[in-house]
């Protein structure tokens, strides 16, 4: 083992909030919930800004009126919270203002367990949007995502103007390990691009990138229309007008655009695997010990970890073409990824590992590989 | 009228609505103020009166039903300039469902002027009751009438603490309280009474306001006009960073794993569970392992079981969970009932149990020692651990004391006492 200065010994809530401050988000406001309090109580120590809102919905928009004046706010909350703030989620993503929610999971329905992970908000997140447009959704699994990819989820707030979710479960905020800080890379602050012409400003109308360019509501020089309901690009309301809709549509579409600036993974493909291993988050790390146990057994089996869930990367679908099987491992009842990948109906090819309630093993990942790989 | 601040075209409201009249009102008040419609944001609710920001000439934000005082909230906190006039439309409708942003707003007396459009009925969705609708008064689905009175927002609204507060009846001068309102340097709402000739006035032919406003008890008057100091944005000069060189820990290869090991220890809350893991944990990083280190506890966190599960190896760790340690230790009744299940699993490990513990049921090799009689009870988990590592040798006892002697039990306990009791194996 290489023996270096920089070890600290802390749990991943901390560089979240560390990366995102570094970044430059500047504002968290929060409401307490497990397994998200790690994260509040970094914040309020980190954070220029840190506000203590009385419920979800008032979070986010107090985080909605905080980032219009082009501030760059913060959330951390769990399905009970969160399910509370999507109507709110909606309308930042259709006013097209960034922001941080940071979803920790945990073991549902409902209230459910606090204090027990999950992997049991994906389908969800899948359908947030109502339209089914994509909102940027990142996963984080080791110590090195969760500093890296946080970093990454300011500039893709800022850079698409967007609501952006980092998705993560209890097990990642919450167990403290060995960090090598010399592994940190050195994160910029983001530098924020503002509308400087002296022609009228259209808030709504988009540049090359699909992305209209951002001037805060309070600035003293234009006019500035934002707004929730279906509107132009005036920011004016409309019921179904061609530019209202196209606008409409363009939500998703600049995700698609510029997909590639924000589609994060790693890929490790073993030459002549027949069998694919897909995961993500907390349990991405038991998949990475599965395969180095199988490879100790001579086994050679491909893995892909998706690390930016939504919108979906075309990497796992070309990853997939080159394999004739594929398993997801995941921490809920019923292959939630899996099935938007693959549909309802899994074939014989395409299987997954599943558990409610606790983590899934690298053994129970193994032996799922072995059915296939004997 | 010049028209500075609306554009000049027709209001999008049906004939008659007094939703024209409120904002012709601001219109007018804006004058009187004289400011840039840069430095007005107007922001709206959903309901008919929300759909007026197309007209106005100011900044305008559109939010949700019932959620634009808390929107209007985040940029007053964000902004903080008495300069920049924020504005919110909001039905009776918008304040029913967002009564608690009303109220939060007012508490904290965010610098913002709330315009409740109350026509005691919701417009925009054909004419429903909503909590504002007053005793008797009728709509299309309430064809007998309310059978209960409305919310009085003046009132709530004083009491949670609003600078200014006032009930006024539409008409032209209207004005004059938005102007005093906006003029009012902290959460000012102006609840306006309205009849909606669409839905109200067809359900209650002849009906007046004011006597509505008087059969309903709410008055029409100024509550208060008070200068109480507006909510201040804390703002940390140069927070410190969250990783610095305190934290670092300077390892030195001292151990003797060649494999991974797990341990679960199991106690009482209030006896230094979770203190003691961390600083075993911190030791064992010291000595050049990597290690995890997870804590188990019930929503209460002051009583019951404390339990930690700890992974220590000499290469890095993926996988963080474990179902069968390879060591428990176990330090109180608390923690043996936690931990029973886990015991009657494991095929092999070794049990460090304290000796006024029942014996559970396990296939685990069983080591005991009396960790709270030795000790106080409040270090039994501490002096656990010390003996762990005198027993198991897997890193210096030495480097475990000083991570101790480092942190704040110092101050609590004789360290070297602790440390000394252990060296006596029974
Ligand atoms: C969360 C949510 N629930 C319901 C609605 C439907 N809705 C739209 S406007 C409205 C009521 C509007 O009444 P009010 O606020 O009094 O305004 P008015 O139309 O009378 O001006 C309702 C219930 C909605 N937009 N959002
Ligand atoms: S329905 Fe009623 S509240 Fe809505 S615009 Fe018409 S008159 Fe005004």
């Amino acid at each position: 083992m290489e023996i270096d200065d920089q070890i600290i010994f802390t749990d991943n809530s901390r560089l979240v909030i560390e990366s995102l401050a570094q970044a430059g988000a500047d504002v968290f406001i929060g409401y307490p919930i497990t397994p998200a309090n790690l994260l509040y109580s970094y914040a309020s120590e980190r954070f220029p800004i840190f506000l203590a809102a009385p419920d979800e919905i008032t979070t986010l928009q107090w985080m909605t009126g905080f980032s219009s004046t082009s501030r760059i706010p913060v959330t951390a909350t769990s399905f009970p919270g969160f399910a509370l703030m999507i109507e709110s989620i909606n309308m930042a993503y259709m006013m097209e203002l960034p922001m941080i929610i940071i979803l920790v999971q945990r073991l549902g329905p409902s209230t459910g367990t606090a204090t027990i992970g999950s992997q049991g908000d994906i389908s969800i997140l899948n359908g947030i949007i109502s339209g089914g447009m994509a909102i940027p959704t990142f996963c984080v699994g080791d110590s090195i995502d969760c500093w890296e990819i946080s970093a990454k989820a300011v500039e893709t707030a800022v850079n698409l103007r967007t609501p952006v979710i980092i998705l993560t479960s209890k097990e990642e905020m919450m167990t403290m390990a060995d960090v090598d800080c010399t592994k940190l890379k050195k994160i910029e602050q983001i530098k924020r691009n503002y509308f400087e012409s002296d022609d009228t400003y259209v808030p709504y109308k988009p540049e090359s990138n699909l992305v209209p360019q951002f001037l805060p509501i309070n600035n003293n020089k234009h006019q500035v229309r934002i707004t929730s309901s279906t509107h132009n690009t005036k920011g004016i309301i409309q019921n179904s007008t061609h530019e209202a809709l196209f606008n409409s549509k363009r939500l998703h579409n600049k995700m698609i655009k510029n997909q590639n600036a924000f589609c994060l993974f790693d890929y490790n493909e073993a030459k002549k695997s027949e069998t694919l291993l897909i995961s993500y988050g907390i349990t991405s790390l038991a998949a990475k010990e599965a395969i180095e146990s199988l490879r100790e057994i001579g086994k050679h089996v491909s893995l892909l970890i998706v690390k930016t869930l939504f919108p979906i990367p075309k990497i796992i679908f070309e990853c997939v073409i080159n394999h004739k099987n594929v398993i997801v491992a995941e921490e809920n009842l019923t292959g939630q990824y899996r099935q938007i990948l693959f549909g309802a109906n899994s074939s014989k090819n395409i299987s997954g590992v599943n558990e409610f309630g606790r983590m899934i093993t690298p053994n129970e990942i193994i032996n799922e590989v072995l059915k296939y790989e004997q | 009228m010049s028209n500075k601040y609306l554009l000049e075209e027709k209001l999008p409201f049906c004939k008659g609505c007094g939703h024209s009249l409120i904002a012709m009102g601001i219109d007018k008040s804006l004058q009187e103020l004289n400011c840039s419609p840069f430095d007005v944001i107007i922001v709206t609710d959903i309901g008919c009166h929300g759909i007026v920001d197309k007209c106005f000439t100011t900044h305008t934000i559109h939010g949700l039903h019932g959620r634009s005082v808390a929107l209007a909230a985040g940029i007053s906190m964000s902004l903080e300039n008495p300069n920049k006039k924020i504005i919110v439309f909001i039905g009776d409708g918008g304040a029913t469902i967002g009564m608690q942003h009303i109220l939060d707003a007012a508490h904290n007396n965010f610098n913002m002027t709330v315009i409740v459009h109350n026509n005691m009925l919701y417009g925009m969705t054909g004419g429903q009751q909503s909590e504002f609708t007053p005793l008797g008064f009728k709509t299309p689905t309430l064809k007998e009438g309310a059978d209960h009175s409305g919310y009085d927002i003046c009132e709530m609204a004083s009491s949670a603490g609003a600078n200014y507060v006032s009930r006024i009846l539409t008409n032209m001068e209207m004005y004059k309280t938005f102007t005093e309102a906006i003029t009012n340097n902290g959460f000012s709402l102006v609840e306006v009474l309205e009849l909606c000739p669409s839905y109200g006035v067809k359900s209650n032919p002849g009906m007046k306001l004011i006597n509505i406003a008087n059969e309903a008890g709410i008055p029409i008057k100024l509550y208060y006009n008070k200068m109480r100091e507006p909510f201040k944005l804390a703002v940390k000069n140069a927070p410190k960073p969250l990783i610095n060189e305190k934290l670092f820990i300077q390892p030195k290869r001292n151990h003797k794993l060649t494999k991974p090991i797990s341990i679960l220890i199991s106690g009482s809350a209030g006896e230094g569970v979770q203190t003691a893991a961390e600083l075993f944990t911190q030791a064992a990083i010291k000595s050049g392992l990597h290690a995890t280190k997870k804590s188990s506890y019930p929503v209460t966190v002051g009583i019951g079981f404390s339990s930690a599960e700890i992974i220590l190896s000499p290469k890095n760790i993926l996988f963080t969970g474990s179902s069968c340690p390879d060591f428990a230790i176990v330090t109180s009744n608390d923690g043996l009932d936690y931990s029973l299940a886990i015991l009657k699993k494991a095929e092999s490990g070794q049990l460090i149990i304290d000796s006024s513990l029942a014996i559970p049921e396990t296939k685990m090799k069983i080591l005991k020692n009396g960790f709270r009689s030795k000790f106080t009870n409040k270090f039994a988990a501490l002096f656990s651990l010390a003996f762990f590592l005198e027993s198991s040798e897997i890193f210096p006892k030495k480097v475990f004391v000083e991570v101790c002697s480092e942190s704040k039990l110092a101050a609590k306990i004789n360290l070297e006492e602790l440390f000394e009791l252990n060296s006596v194996k029974n």
